[in-house]
């Protein structure tokens, strides 16, 4: 049986760590790689980096860091935020990442997804979607709707909807980031997550809430989760990797504790 | 040397980093002659089997894999890597390595909570005593990702194996062969403990 997993998510300008809060106002908080191997060593499951860098000059800096975590963290991760062709997704694949995140691009251009998965493989595209809790409407029948731009623009898109055509087009898993939910540290959107993950057959990430180690047990279980996301809650060392996963077997969930590994002999 | 095999399959550098990593050097290998000189392979992949073999094929190294593995040269399989030593994949309906008696298939879950990809870690149950596999404890969790899965045709084939609805062999292996359908190179430091002692083993069981 598969373990739930606990992914932590770093957002990285010009190739330093800053944390953005309702997307507005980020303050840099530390060096991406060495972030990233704290919590590889702490027992993390996935990391998901997201590039907010502004400036197209600066893109290049994320493909460094991509390199260094490679060489530095065996486990799982992805990047996203910037991903517009098949070219960024490939060459973020060659520096290392397991999986790219599309968002914007591909509502603008859902075949992305499609010529992405066909590039890299379906299991390394991850559709990461931004929702919004609307009201109900014939052209958003589930009251949830895709926004973009960091939740600055409405796109029509009914969410459950878009997560059913970004799954028939090829991704592999789906982000579900709550706008309203995020920042807030009141919890994961329970209703839209679970909404999701009942309509698809792939993996669905929570994201965007979390404020204690019972959020993530709500969206992993009420929400139907399959892994959740964390930031701001261990970032500033309100809590730690290990001490959300030990709450989560406590609470009788399936996780993968670490254990210490005995270097190889010579 | 360690070869991995370069049959345009993924991300082979994750193999070669982490190999890197436990202190082991590694080189991409994409003809039979480099590969015939090897003192050990890595097979690694990630793709679609019908795709993998065809190239495999048109470079001579389906070949050159078959004649290392009969002199006794240590060979490890990766995921992909893994499906294709079988006979036969249901993925494209493909002729496959035949290095090991059996058929790659895929997961057709019942429950409708298992989700395809079975992406994420899982407990491996070890079967069979194997060097490779002498520092895995009962609980321990490795990293997949894939929405095939090997059936050896053997059951003394099967090494270790996973629960995903129905339980699968995880890693499978004969003589100087052993294949996982996980991913050592992304399985934190129980991973990179099994690819350093894959970089000590001689290739006996």
């Amino acid at each position: 049986m598969l373990s739930k997993r606990v992914i932590a998510c770093l957002d990285v300008r010009d190739g330093k760590l800053a944390k953005s809060v309702r997307f507005v106002d980020t303050r840099d908080i530390g060096d991406p790689v060495q972030k990233a191997r704290e919590y590889y060593e702490d027992g993390l499951d996935e990391l998901v980096f997201y590039d907010i860098t502004a400036s197209s000059e600066n893109r290049g800096i994320m493909l460094e860091v991509v390199e260094r975590v490679a060489a530095e963290v065996f486990i799982p991760f992805s990047v996203g935020g910037g991903v517009r062709s098949v070219d960024d997704a490939t060459r973020l694949r060659l520096a290392g990442a397991e999986k790219i995140n599309v968002n914007s691009a591909a509502v603008r251009d859902p075949a992305l997804i499609g010529r992405c998965a066909d590039a890299i493989g379906a299991q390394s595209v991850v559709l990461s979607m931004d929702v919004l809790r609307v009201a109900e409407s014939a052209d958003i029948p589930s009251g949830y709707e895709i926004v973009i731009q960091g939740g600055r623009t409405r796109t029509g898109l009914d969410a459950v909807a878009w997560a059913e055509r970004g799954v028939a087009l090829g991704a592999g898993e789906l982000v579900v980031n709550s706008i309203d939910a995020d920042g807030t540290r009141e919890g994961y959107e329970l209703t839209l997550t679970r909404r999701i993950a009942e309509a698809v057959g792939v993996p669905v990430i929570a994201s965007g809430g979390a404020g204690r180690a019972e959020h993530l047990y709500d969206a992993l279980t009420q929400g139907r989760a399959d892994a959740a996301l964390v930031a701001s809650l261990v970032h500033y060392g309100d809590t730690t990797v290990r001490a959300l996963k030990e709450h989560l077997a406590a609470r009788g969930l399936k996780v993968r504790m670490p254990r210490a590994v005995p270097p190889a002999a010579p | 040397m360690i070869a991995v095999v370069d049959y345009d399959a993924g991300n082979l550098r994750s193999v070669l980093r982490a190999l890197d990593a436990v202190g082991v050097s590694a080189a991409l290998v994409r003809d039979p002659e480099t590969l015939a000189r090897a003192d050990r392979i890595v097979f690694p992949g990630v793709g679609a089997a019908a795709s993998a073999m065809q190239t495999l094929r048109s470079r001579g190294l389906d070949g050159a894999l078959r004649e290392a593995l009969g002199r006794g040269t240590p060979v490890l399989g990766i995921c992909l890597g893994t499906q294709i030593v079988l006979d036969s994949s249901e993925e494209g309906e493909v002729a496959c390595l035949g290095l090991l008696p059996g058929r790659t298939r895929r997961f057709r879950p019942a429950d409708p909570a298992l989700k395809v990809p079975h992406m994420g870690w899982n407990e491996v149950r070890v079967e069979r005593p194997h060097p490779l596999l002498a520092g895995v404890e009962p609980g321990d969790e490795f990293y997949f990702v894939h929405s095939y899965y090997p059936g050896p045709a053997e059951p003394s084939d099967v090494l270790a194996t996973t629960a995903h609805g129905e339980r699968f062999a995880c890693a499978l292996g004969r003589g100087n062969l052993f294949a996982t359908q996980f991913h050592p190179e992304k399985s934190g430091p129980l991973g990179l403990a099994l690819l350093a002692r894959f970089a000590r083993w001689e290739g006996s069981c």
